[in-house]
């Protein structure tokens, strides 16, 4: 028997906004794990008093706690808004082509624009 | 299990350079996966520089050009040359597309030819089929019927009912979509991938057949039919513009109506 080479495919295929969308999606949901992790962190951290509280805060108030603030609320927003996307496609509406791809635009717009909303609002960024 | 890299034995190489193109005014390269069976060698990625004013223009006469006149081993799947055979699918530039209805015009730049990806490859650009033709098979892909057909007629289907096929009858299964899906790649033994699925559709709406619960019983498993995640890859990248993302979410919606 011949040892049939693998043909290439991540490697190769051409990323486009249907794919890049679809793993995103995936990604986000990963990262709303790990938020929910930082959440219980939060709430364990309240219990314990004052002293565990001010060392949470400080690191949730460093750069690389605000980052992964920004990443949390860009993955709930970006989560949310593909997830009705999908709720429409599982009532077989909105499945052509082309408004697949002006729903993905859209869907992106939308949740950057309440990412950006929330952090305005949420004094984590300062404009 | 998702395997994202290759396997040792299908990493590509650099292959050999060809060029022909010396004071050609349209010239072109373009990069083919090359695999020999019998070599005991990876797969390689072969360069041809090509004057475009010796063939024709679709990518299909490119190919058909290199084997005439340049390299008779470079070897691929072709019969119509008019898209309705589906042979000639193949990986293009970046998506899977037929090498007869894909212009050489529509690139800029060189352009890349793969087999269909996540293939066992048989050789160069011909990939191993075999799953994806038992899958089309497990479907049962013929008309099943109770009762004998009506005598001195065909079996009649009124207009709504025959319009219900159309998107559906028009696919020439060259897995184009299938190879294009994620999923597939990390499923295929057990997901029957978007071609497939559509195909089971075009049997499940069909009016005159008559095994429609049984057909949709046979998707009713976590593996079959809902490993599709809506990713889209497969409607982008079919040939003949049909929707196979869209035919597996009416065989879910028709799984769902069932229950209730």
């Amino acid at each position: 028997m011949v040892n049939r080479p693998i043909s290439p495919h991540l490697q190769i295929y051409k990323p486009q906004l249907t794919s890049v969308l679809s793993i995103t999606h995936r990604g986000t949901g990963i990262f709303l794990c790990l938020g929910i992790l930082l959440l219980t962190t939060w709430l364990v951290c309240l219990a314990l008093g004052e002293e565990s509280y001010n060392i949470f805060y400080k690191h949730t108030t460093s750069w690389y706690g605000k980052l992964f603030l920004i990443s949390f609320i860009f993955s709930l927003f970006y989560h949310l808004t593909n997830g009705i996307r999908h709720l429409f496609w599982d009532f077989g509406l909105g499945l052509d082509l082309s408004t697949t791809y002006k729903s993905g635009y859209v869907m992106l717009c939308i949740s950057i624009l309440l990412t950006l909303t929330t952090l305005i609002l949420g004094d984590v960024v300062t404009i | 299990m998702a395997e994202f890299t290759l396997p040792k034995n299908s990493k590509i190489k650099s292959g050999k350079i060809f060029s022909e193109a010396n004071g050609a005014t349209r010239k072109k390269k373009f990069h083919i996966y090359r695999w020999e069976p019998d070599s005991g060698k990876n797969p390689r990625l072969d360069v041809y520089e090509l004057n475009l004013d010796n063939f024709g223009p679709m990518i299909l006469d490119a190919i058909i050009y290199i084997k005439n006149e340049i390299d008779s081993t470079l070897t691929f799947r072709r019969s119509c040359r008019e898209g309705i055979c589906g042979s000639c699918s193949m990986n293009i530039g970046g998506t899977n597309t037929l090498a007869c209805t894909k212009s050489i015009a529509s690139f800029d730049g060189d352009i890349s030819i793969y087999p269909l990806p996540h293939m066992p490859v048989v050789k160069d650009l011909v990939p191993d089929l075999s799953n994806f033709y038992k899958q089309y098979a497990s479907i049962k892909p013929w008309m099943q019927t109770e009762t004998p057909a009506p005598e001195n007629s065909e079996r009649i289907q009124s207009k709504n009912d025959r319009e219900k096929l159309d998107g559906l009858y028009e696919c020439i299964l060259c897995a184009c979509c299938s190879t294009s899906c994620p999923s597939y790649w990390w499923n295929s033994k057990r997901y029957l991938g978007p071609a497939i699925l559509l195909q089971a559709y075009r049997w499940i709406v069909d009016s005159r057949d008559k095994s429609t619960n049984k057909r949709l019983d046979k998707l009713e498993d976590s593996f079959s039919l809902y490993r599709c995640h809506t990713i889209m890859n497969c409607t982008n990248a079919c040939p003949k513009g049909l929707n196979p993302a869209k035919a597996i979410a009416e065989i879910k919606k028709l799984l769902l109506s069932r229950i209730s």
